[in-house]
């Protein structure tokens, strides 16, 4: 008997533990699904990062989820009409980034999304805060393409700011295309560590590049 | 057994299906829904996030005792305990809103900032050199902001209808003593440093904090940049000289140097801009600087900024009091200028900035009366005319030390308490014409103390209430100096502050040493203002209300010097003033209009009663328009100044009444000026340039329009002549370069 209350034990805690990671699983790839259909409805996006933050703090140990919850966060200030709102947004995404950054340091991944939030600043006024942001934005591309070269996201991201510089400042589709194609190559090879692991922006790559015909 | 493992398995299907439902609502605790929120059951997936109408539900198959957390940007987080049963759970939770810089009301009364950063700056750093009527002076710039005058004939900035010497100006919180060029008679000097080496600035016309004293009028508050961006070297080329500096970041970016040297000679500017004057001494100008900034481990900044120029000038003009004579005056300056600023974070929202400054200055004037021949005459008899050769040494010294720590109460409330040292020693000789010497010394030691706090009690409203003490040696009196400014943000973001502040200033030292028994002048200013800004566009209206008691009055010492004699000047100026900025009607074009109504009238010096100085138009008026057409890669940038005449004065010694008397007055004609200047960027979107170039074409006046700032009358008061600009225009043409924004960042680094 108390060897069967020792197997029920054991055999209860172990399947809590597949039932947890069962449900981040499930919870992660859901939420994750949803970010792209929540574009048409930036409030959406919002609802989102909420969860993502949710899930982080529930497991402490992940940085995607956080990663998730900034992403969504950043993306939502691209929508975002009201330029004084911006800074606020972009400060949430800050913090939410530094947490995935504490659990998982140096990653690409999460120097893309800094990269983002610098542009998001920018966005704000981009005259006076070009020199500041720009660079910073840039800076942070790079450090990207150094800790995985074989990610494709900094080049989209870079190619994206490209095709959307006016010509006589450097930018337009001659000098974006190539940076383009090249993430485009990338992400035809690209696998992510997991189903989990961000796996976006071939699609708007692809994109980017039929505008640039 | 199976019935057990059967349990086990049904386990957590039955939790799911025994689901509890958690709805409920989000108000401000005024009764306001608030979207966006997220409410989280502490450690679980569960939650949700509020609708617009502040409306939220969610499931959970958790049971027992839980924490509830509400969190959104700009709310206080909170969290409550939550037991759930069986039973559904509604609630309804007021969230309390935070007081954020990005949502809390600017107190803004009196005050113009130009800053990237600062919330509520209505210019940028860039604004300021690419102002057309400022030809890159810092404080020109502002001349272009309601308040200020378009004072054409002299230095500094006449705000309000206080003259140019109740306008101070503070670098990193230390006072500058000759920011300016030493004056000429009848030229407008520039400001000595170069704009770029600020990072923000704030303009107050009027009721600024009490962490400043000493001017009764107006204060600028410059802010030295921190550490560069990058490391590069400049050349700058230009048809007023040349000039070179370099700045080099650390590695770790966590320190930085620079030095740059400028040398201006005249030569060619009045080669191409004929003068009205005779230079024999074209102005000849060298400047280095060099800076050394850190920053601490604590994220607090170290900076030194050291200054030395000298400078010299000569010119001729005919002397109003005869027909075949001319006037000559020489100017030799020497001035340098060295300040530490240590801003350090001390731990539990503590602050402490402190600074220490020290300045030198030395004039060698010489004025003669020349004749046809450029040959100096002498004369002997002690008329007016004797009084025309002279020669004037000025030689000063000034330290300051300045202590200021800061206090962060939660939300945006602060205390900040400090105190500041000035000393400053003048000493001058001057030789008469028939070689007699009169030597005079002044020395003071000024003594301040002064506390401030913010308060904001929500969101939309605020203040910051200050006073400041301050001791002169010099004037052996105290005076005490309360601050007071208050702003209320309305529910279309719009606000409207209130100021109110006495002011003091010692006499200037032209006007000492004088008798003793001299108190301070002392201003009261009272502002009233109205500003909205959304997506690009800014509208400010201000009302204000200044009263001047214990000016002072002067009169002529046996050296025939004037000096101050007593306090018994007054006055007052009232006004209102508009400004407008958009950024957004119009594609790529920015502008702004400023206008300014001015009444005011005052008694002081040797006026012989209460009238409106000589530096007070009743309307001013500008507009700035940029634009950059971004397929010329180029800016171009107007300016118009308009001012209405303004009045001048002859003061007639009347022996039979023993005072001045109005001899003659009049007024000038409206001022008007456009100005114009093309900032041409040929390195944008070049790969990897070696050198980023910038050409800039710059002309004042563009259109020739008169102008008369004023007008001198001979001793006797017969003849009149106008005060005018030194040339109808001034063509500027400049190249400035900088190095190592790309690739050859690497070049010079390696090389340095």
């Amino acid at each position: 008997m108390k060897k069967l209350f020792l197997m029920v034990a054991i055999a209860s805690f172990t399947t809590a533990a597949f039932a947890q990671s069962e449900k981040y699983m499930a919870a992660m790839k859901s939420n994750i699904n949803a970010i792209d259909t929540s574009f048409k409805n930036p409030q959406n996006l919002l609802t989102l990062a909420n969860q993502f933050e949710r899930i982080g703090n529930a497991e402490k140990t992940q940085w995607l989820p956080f990663y998730y919850a900034a992403l969504c966060q950043v993306n939502y200030t691209y929508m975002e009409q009201d330029k004084s709102k911006i800074d606020g947004i972009a400060d949430k995404a800050t913090e939410l980034i530094d947490k995935a950054d504490a659990l998982q340091p140096k990653n690409s991944e999460i120097s893309c999304i800094k990269s983002m939030i610098a542009s998001a600043h920018m966005m704000v006024d981009p005259m006076t805060r070009f020199m500041e942001y720009g660079m910073e934005s840039q800076t942070f591309i790079d450090d990207a393409m150094q800790q995985d070269p074989t990610n494709p996201r900094p080049e989209y991201l870079k190619g994206q700011g490209l095709k959307y510089t006016p010509e006589q400042f450097g930018g337009g589709c001659g000098t974006a295309k190539p940076v383009l194609q090249s993430s485009l190559d990338k992400y035809g090879v690209f696998k992510p560590a997991s189903e989990l692991h961000p796996n976006w922006g071939r699609e708007r790559t692809e994109m980017l590049i039929g505008e640039c015909k | 057994m199976k019935r057990v493992f059967a349990l086990l398995v049904m386990l957590p299907a039955l939790t799911v299906q025994a689901q509890v439902k958690v709805a409920g609502n989000i108000t401000d605790g005024r009764g306001k829904s608030v979207a966006g929120v997220s409410i989280t059951l502490k450690n679980t997936y569960d939650g949700s996030t509020s609708d617009s109408l502040g409306n939220f539900s969610f499931s959970t198959s958790e049971k027992g005792k839980h924490i509830l957390e509400t969190s959104i940007i700009g709310f206080r987080p909170l969290e409550q305990e939550l037991e759930i049963g069986t039973s559904d759970i509604r609630l309804n939770i007021a969230m309390k809103e935070l007081i954020t810089e990005l949502k809390a009301v600017v107190i803004s009364a009196g005050s113009f900032v130009a800053s990237d950063k600062s919330k509520g700056a209505v210019l940028s750093a860039l604004d300021i050199v690419t102002t057309p009527s400022a030809n890159g002076d810092v404080t020109s710039a502002f001349k272009s902001l309601p308040g200020t005058q378009q004072v054409g004939e002299s230095e500094g900035l006449f705000v309000r209808g206080g003259s140019a010497t109740e306008s101070k100006i503070y670098m990193d919180g230390n006072l500058v003593n000759n920011f300016f060029y030493s004056s000429t008679p009848g030229i407008a000097t520039r400001g000595r440093f170069n704009p770029f080496l600020f990072k923000g600035t704030v303009f107050s016309s009027g009721g600024y904090s009490a962490l400043y004293g000493q001017a009764l009028s107006s204060a600028l508050i410059l802010e030295t940049i921190d550490l560069p961006e990058r490391t590069q070297a400049d050349l700058g080329v230009s048809v007023i000289g040349i000039g070179g500096g370099i700045q080099k970041l650390s590695k770790d970016k966590k320190s930085s140097w620079g030095i740059s040297y400028n040398y201006a000679n005249l030569w060619l500017g009045f080669a191409i801009n004929k003068q009205k004057q005779d230079f024999y001494q074209i102005p000849v100008y060298h400047q280095g600087d060099a800076n050394l900034r850190f920053r601490t481990k604590s994220g607090g900044m170290i900076k030194y900024y050291g200054y030395i120029s000298t400078n010299k000038v000569g010119f001729r003009d005919a002397d109003i009091d005869s027909v075949v004579l001319k006037n000559a005056f020489a100017l030799e300056n020497l001035n340098t200028y060295q300040n530490i600023n240590w801003r350090e974070n001390l731990g539990s929202a503590w602050k402490m900035t402190t600074g220490v400054s020290y300045s030198t200055n030395k004039d060698d004037i010489t004025n003669e009366l020349q004749d046809a021949n450029n040959q100096k005459q002498t004369i002997t008899n002690p008329s007016f005319y004797a009084f025309k050769n002279f020669k004037l040494k000025n030689k000063a010294q000034y330290a300051q030390a300045r202590f200021v720590l800061e206090k962060k109460l939660g939300g945006l409330n602060a205390i900040r308490f400090g105190s500041d040292y000035f000393y400053s020693e003048e000493k001058s000789t001057y030789t008469l014409y028939d070689g007699s010497q009169f030597s005079e010394s002044v020395t003071d030691n000024m003594n301040s103390v002064f506390a401030e706090t913010d308060v904001f009690i929500t969101n939309n409203l605020a203040a910051k209430i200050g006073g400041r003490l301050e001791h002169s040696q010099l004037l052996a009196k105290w005076n005490i100096a309360p601050r007071v400014s208050v702003a209320y943000k309305f529910r279309d973001n719009s606000q409207a502050s209130f100021a109110y502040g006495l002011f003091y200033q010692n006499p200037e030292r032209k006007y000492l040493p004088s008798v003793a028994g001299l108190d301070f002048s002392r201003a009261a200013h009272y502002i009233l203002q109205y500003q909205k800004m959304n997506n690009g566009r800014i509208l400010r209206v201000e009302a204000f209300y200044k009263k001047y008691t214990d000016l002072y009055k002067t009169a002529s010492s046996v050296t025939g010097r004037e000096v101050a004699t007593n306090n018994n000047g007054f006055g007052h100026a009232q006004g209102l003033e508009l400004f407008f900025r958009d950024k957004k009607t119009f594609k790529d074009v920015d502008y702004w209009i400023s206008y300014s109504y001015l009444d005011t009238k005052r008694d002081f010096l040797n006026y012989p009663q209460a009238i409106t100085p000589s530096f007070a138009a009743n309307h001013t008026a500008a507009l700035v328009v940029k634009k950059f057409i971004t397929s010329w890669k180029t800016q171009f940038n107007l300016s118009y100044n308009f001012a209405t005449g303004r009045p001048y004065y002859h003061f007639a010694y009347d022996n039979a009444q023993g005072k001045y008397v109005i001899g003659d007055a009049g007024k000038t004609i409206n001022y008007n000026s456009m100005s114009f200047s093309v900032n041409y960027l040929p390195g944008i979107g070049k790969k990897n340039p070696k050198a980023f170039v910038v050409w800039v074409l710059g002309i004042n006046n563009v259109l020739g329009q008169d102008q008369v700032f004023s007008y001198n009358y001979n001793n006797a008061g017969t003849r009149k002549e106008a005060v005018t600009p030194p040339s109808k225009r001034f063509i500027f043409i400049g190249c400035f370069m900088s190095f190592g924004i790309d690739r050859t960042q690497d070049a010079i680094n390696n090389n340095l």
